[in-house]
């Protein structure tokens, strides 16, 4: 009966990691379900993007006020964790503070614990403040609603509620508070306990520290369901990010192919099947769905956080258009998740639902509202190139479906027959000079 | 003042069988837009001023296909630059300089993939250089004391990551420049990227180039400098829907150089 606890604990444990590496796997599948892209260059510039980007927040702090309160977040919450292998091997020994041993280093590193946890506190407090108080105009934007809307003030309210656990749990150990050395914050809380026999506050501690590492668990599964998911992919992301200029936008080398022999007078147009070149058959040109699109823009889907930095940066929704940058990327998040469970369902194949991302998630409206100007791409904090996916999408409605706007099917036309936008012969093109 | 105007193109240098030091790519507003043929013309003005060996492909210039791209219409984008690499490679080019900046991108960054390399340069990197080299002198009090308010285009800008050259220009005008709130790196568009120029805009409050102009105006201006046709465009119809024509002027830097010179 004695080791109860320690089997309840290794239990817990055991199904808390089984199931996030469950979810971790299923995330994974999923982002493979897009087409390859080659991303194995320059493997030095991207470790420092990363290193920079997402170990370093450099653009986080873009914005001050939320970009030091984030980096408040973020080292705390990871220095704090620290406190979790104390947690585990007390956990399966049923052993109580095993490092304590260390006196006064031990002190000193609760002691820090404690004040980073009492700022985490601070920060994500000021956070929800300014989410739900303040009311940041890119929080409240209609693709805010429902989920994402909730979804960003639980991740806050776990985060206040697991400092509180932790800061009680130090406040209500008797020991811990004997031993005077640590206890910076919860020696101000302990007061709150006193009067109540040890029992009582060994049972509040008892019950801090199981909610505490349990808390934990679950937070780490809740991970897979949240924007939160950005605390590991913003590494993998900023690694793959873009490299090339902004303004480079990738040549599509199916149609490279097509072009050439099209202009090659000397191409034979029979000699192409002979050369059994089965996988060159024109795959679809663009993007309509999840599939069609790069696993790097499919790793950026999951690895937004719907900060909405890039939405309230882009001239379109500044001035009232449907598109929103930070919708695009959720859609496709959505959709990759639908697609999921699709095949979940399906005993790991596709079957076709009649839906897909463009026209069911984000509309034509959107898409041909973007200027291209790149204010999303510069903007995001985990390297996210929305702009890229727009495009995709662009290319497979023109390619594929004719279907852009009739203005530009005007002004396409007049580049194929005259060289230029504009109904104008091209043997005109040296006028000016002489006007 | 036309006759002043020297604009030798590809075929006569290939005729004399010598080559430019430099390709002016004219572009498709630069060639065809009433506004944008100015900017062309104060920027050979300019290139004379400085003796600078130059030519154009005059009819043999097709359009970049930039637009297209953007538009999503790969196809005709990579007709029309394969198209246009035959021409620069068959004359040669190695250093291109254009006006335009949706035409430098695309010469710069997209050509390359289809086998067209050159050096290609914006027409305010290459005045920046002009100075820098001693071969052209600004000088000239015209702007003294005015405010000229520069705003940075989207394909020079963020995806170029040029925001010094057109400013290090401006400074040599000896007016006062002003930065509006959202500039370099934060700009916002003008509104005409994207293909977004030759269409209407969808549905909204009001339209890009609006907000943007009245980012500028904020600045109080005398004069909002531009370093593209499109934005020269979208600025100019966004001071006149505010009615500020009579008060600010709308011009490219290479115009503003130009009067500098009194050329
Ligand atoms: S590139 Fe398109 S989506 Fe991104 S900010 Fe500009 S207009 Fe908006
Ligand atoms: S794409 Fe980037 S900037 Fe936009 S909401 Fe997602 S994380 Fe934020």
């Amino acid at each position: 009966m004695q080791y109860l606890p320690n089997i309840i604990f290794a239990l817990a444990l055991i199904l808390g990691f089984g199931y996030f590496a469950k979810n971790v796997k299923k995330i994974i599948r999923n982002i493979k379900l897009g087409q390859d892209v080659d991303v194995s260059d320059n493997k030095s510039e991207r470790f420092k993007n990363m290193a920079r980007i997402a170990l370093g927040q450099s653009k986080m702090v873009r914005r001050p006020v939320s970009g030091v309160l984030h980096i408040v977040v973020y080292v705390g919450f990871i220095i704090i964790n620290i406190e979790l292998l104390e947690i585990i091997i007390d956990g399966l020994f049923g052993t109580h503070r095993i490092f304590s041993f260390l006196g006064s280093a031990y002190g000193f590193l609760i002691g820090t614990f404690e004040v980073l946890a009492f700022l985490v506190f601070i920060s994500v407090t000021i956070f929800w403040v300014r989410r739900n108080i303040i009311k940041l105009k890119r929080f409240w934007k209609s693709e805010m609603k429902g989920w994402p809307k909730n979804d960003g003030n639980f991740i806050l309210y776990f985060e206040m509620v697991l400092m509180s656990l932790f800061l009680i749990m130090n406040a209500t150990d008797v020991h811990f508070q004997a031993m005077n050395s640590g206890n910076v914050i919860s020696q101000y809380i302990a007061p709150l306990f006193s009067g109540l026999s040890e029992t009582t506050l060994d049972s509040i501690e008892r019950g801090a520290w199981w909610l505490h590492i349990l808390g934990i668990l679950v937070f780490l599964n809740y991970l897979y369901f949240s924007k939160h998911l950005h605390i590991l992919l913003a590494f993998p992301n900023t690694y793959y990010g873009k490299l090339k200029p902004k303004g480079q936008l990738n040549n599509l080398e199916a149609v490279t192919k097509e072009v050439k022999l099209m202009m090659d007078p000397n191409a034979d147009p029979f000699a192409a099947p002979e050369e059994g070149a089965e996988d060159e058959v024109p795959a679809k040109f663009g993007a309509s769905d999840v599939q069609d699109l790069n696993w790097v823009q499919l790793l950026s889907a999951y690895t937004c956080t719907e900060c909405g930095r890039c939405t309230s940066a882009c001239p379109a929704n500044l001035t009232g258009k449907k598109l929103s940058p930070r919708k695009i990327m959720m859609d496709t998040r959505d959709r990759l998740e639908e697609v999921g469970k699709n095949i979940d369902a399906n005993n790991g194949e596709f079957k076709d639902d009649g839906k897909q991302l463009l026209g069911d998630y984000i509309t034509h409206e959107e898409l041909w509202a973007c200027t291209t100007c790149n204010a999303c791409v510069e903007e995001c904090p985990v390297s996210i190139d929305p702009l890229s996916i727009i495009l995709e999408m662009r290319r497979y409605l023109v390619m594929e479906q004719s279907a852009a706007p009739t203005e530009l099917n005007t002004m396409m036309t007049n580049i194929e027959n005259n060289g230029a936008p504009w109904a104008y012969n091209q043997m005109d093109r040296l006028n000016w000079k002489d006007e | 003042m036309s006759d002043l105007l020297k604009v030798p193109t590809m075929e006569e240098f290939m005729a004399q069988g010598k080559q430019p030091e430099i390709l002016f790519w004219v572009g498709s507003a630069g060639s065809f837009d009433d506004r944008a043929k100015k900017i062309s013309r104060a920027f050979v003005k300019i290139l004379n001023k400085a003796n600078v060996d130059f030519a154009v492909l005059g009819t043999e210039e097709s359009n970049t296909g930039d637009i297209a791209k953007r538009a999503g219409n790969e196809f005709l984008f990579q007709m029309q630059a394969v198209t246009n690499i035959e021409v620069l490679d068959a004359y040669g080019i190695k250093k291109i300089v254009t006006c335009d900046p949706h035409s430098f991108n695309c010469l710069k960054n997209e050509y390359p993939g289809l086998g067209g390399v050159y050096d290609v340069i914006h027409h305010t990197q290459y005045i920046n250089e002009l100075i820098a080299s001693g071969r052209l002198k600004v000088e000239g009090d015209l702007y003294k004391g005015k405010k000229i308010t520069f705003h940075d285009p989207c394909y020079l800008g963020r995806a170029n990551n040029e925001y010094e050259a057109p400013r290090d220009v401006l400074k040599q005008t000896n007016a006062q420049l002003v930065e509006m709130k959202r500039h370099k790196r934060t700009a916002l568009c003008c509104g005409a990227g994207g293909a977004q120029m030759f269409k209407e805009p969808e549905k909204g409050d009001k339209d890009v180039n609006v907000l943007r102009t009245e980012d500028a105006l904020e600045t109080r201006p005398d004069i909002i400098a531009t370093g593209c046709p499109y934005c020269n465009t979208m600025m100019t119809d966004g001071v006149k829907a505010k009615e500020k024509e009579a008060e600010v002027e709308v011009l490219d830097v290479a115009e503003l150089i130009a009067n500098t010179l009194n050329l």
